[in-house]
């Protein structure tokens, strides 16, 4: 398992045990955006790029797209953001994870953000 | 953050208070404190305190301001008794609403509140249609704010018990600790509650002693857009606008029958007698919608065939309800309650249902309970 890296639109991910990419929304992302009340996931199966649109969140007041950090096949989807969609708000660097795809270049992981440069990139930004 | 941005007199309080600060109309506001949904729950069970200082606020003076302004409103004006309201519009030759607002008799003059974003058009508008015996000046010493809820009565009330005789449409000056405040009964939220102008000296002040009370909370622009929504009420820019006349927006009873009949009328009252006689081709709905998804402004919706019925103006998430409503403008052969549409969500169809307004009951107070009086 990998630590969690974070990209430029405030999407996390790390490589599991099984070298599977895991992808959230940073807590940050989750404040700036208020309460969510509506998630919308890709199919399984579904082969995204690096950057590519994978999921919408909707808070109250908007709908922004959440892209994809790594390319890589959708395997699994978080069900329990259909019915529970404000998990995001109170968990979202870990039951409030979003998709788990197949990296098809875990080097890429390379180009994203550890922790300590994600925090100071975010100063200043709400 | 653009640097041309106006601040409020509160804005050292809301950033105090930790708000969230957006662009708006040229100002720079708190679109939320703590969270839109328990902004939005409080003010419907208990009360909550806006800022709605950047609405323009003008005075009218002089003889016969009243009979002036009717030439530009489908509303009658000149039996409307010192400290009573009415909403209206402004409309254009073509019967289009160029604003929305509120008319307050205040003795002699005429207090009018407007929609930020139309301040300058309305006043070149007024300025051109009405005559140089009437003087018109923007009220920038003052400040707006709005408590809004269950208990801004018995809140206000504290401050000034004679704020709580008031009835819904109903203005008065009154000494707030000291301040000479101009207090009515209105807003919108579809709750009971005052909407205050307050010298900008001392609207901080009294701020904080309305934040005093435990009941009282601070709330934003966002949630203030989902209680009006919930409420059916309309919002310039989105369910009005200058291609859009009262009689499409659902705004009928607005429409005096009386000025309709008198010459020489309003502007644009030919275009509304005719709508009026004949019918629109578009209404403004409200629709409830089926599943999690919000349907938001500009979504296209479809009949069963697939075939275009309407546009949202306005959408978001009821915390009240818990779903997603919206309000639309349809084909008027669609706009029977029940009616099922389609919403184009992401390339998506969305099942949505036509359904009266307001989606939550407004609750204003119309007087004692064993008062048959009425007003409006």
């Amino acid at each position: 398992m990998t630590d969690m890296k974070y990209s430029r639109d405030h999407e996390w991910v790390f490589l599991d045990e099984n070298g599977n990419a895991v992808i959230g929304i940073s807590d940050f992302a989750q404040k700036q955006l208020g309460d969510i009340v509506y998630i919308e996931l890709p199919e399984t199966g579904r082969q995204l790029t690096q950057g590519e649109e994978a999921a919408v969140v909707e808070s109250v007041k908007a709908a922004s797209d959440v892209k994809s950090p790594l390319a890589g096949k959708v395997i699994e989807i978080n069900d329990i953001l259909v019915e529970q969609p404000e998990v995001v708000n109170s968990e979202p660097e870990s039951t409030g994870w979003f998709i788990k795809l197949v990296p098809d270049d875990p080097a890429q992981m390379n180009d994203l953000m550890d922790s300590a440069t994600y925090a100071e990139f975010i100063v200043g930004q709400d | 953050m653009p640097p041309s941005l106006k601040h409020t007199a509160l804005y050292d309080l809301h950033r105090e208070l930790g708000a969230r600060m957006v662009p708006f109309a040229g100002y720079e506001l708190p679109v939320q404190y703590r969270g839109i949904r328990e902004e939005h729950l409080h003010t419907r069970k208990h009360a909550s305190l806006f800022d709605i200082s950047h609405m323009g606020r003008f005075i009218l003076m002089g003889k016969n301001a009243a009979r002036a302004l009717e030439r530009l409103v489908p509303c009658r004006l000149e039996d409307l008794l010192p400290g009573r309201q009415r909403y209206t519009t402004f409309l254009n030759t073509h019967g289009g609403i160029i604003d929305d607002l509120i008319v307050t008799a205040d003795g002699e003059a005429l207090i009018l509140v407007v929609n930020a974003a139309r301040k300058d058009r309305d006043r070149e508008f007024i300025e051109a249609s009405i005559g140089d015996d009437i003087e018109i000046r923007e009220s920038a010493e003052h400040s707006l704010i709005a408590l809004q809820g269950p208990d801004a009565a018995a809140i206000l009330g504290r401050l000034n018990n004679d704020c709580t005789e008031l009835r819904f449409m109903q203005a008065k000056t009154v000494d707030i600790l000291g301040i000479p405040c101009h207090v009515s009964r209105s807003g919108y939220t579809g709750e009971d509650g005052f909407e205050i102008a307050v010298p900008s000296t001392h609207v901080e002040f009294i701020a904080r002693r309305l934040l005093d009370d435990e009941r009282t909370r601070t709330a934003g622009l966002g949630a203030r857009d989902t209680l009006r929504l919930e409420a059916g009420l309309c919002l310039y820019g989105h369910e009005l606008n200058e291609d859009i006349s009262p009689v499409e927006a659902g705004l009928k009873w607005i429409i005096s029958e009386v000025r309709l009949a008198t010459d020489p009328g309003f502007y644009g009252s030919d275009v509304i007698r005719r709508q009026l006689s004949e019918g629109t081709h578009r209404q403004r709905v409200g629709l409830l919608v089926e599943g999690r998804a919000p349907v938001r402004e500009n979504t296209i919706l479809v009949n069963m065939d697939g075939e275009t019925a309407g546009r949202v103006t306005s959408g978001t998430y009821s915390p009240t309800l818990e779903k997603p409503i919206a309000m639309a403008c349809i084909d008027s052969e669609y706009t029977q309650a029940g009616t099922r549409l389609h919403a184009i969500i992401r390339n998506r169809q969305h099942p949505v249902t036509v359904t009266k307004l307001p989606f939550v009951s407004r609750r204003y107070y119309h007087g004692p309970a064993d008062s048959d009086h009425c007003i409006n």
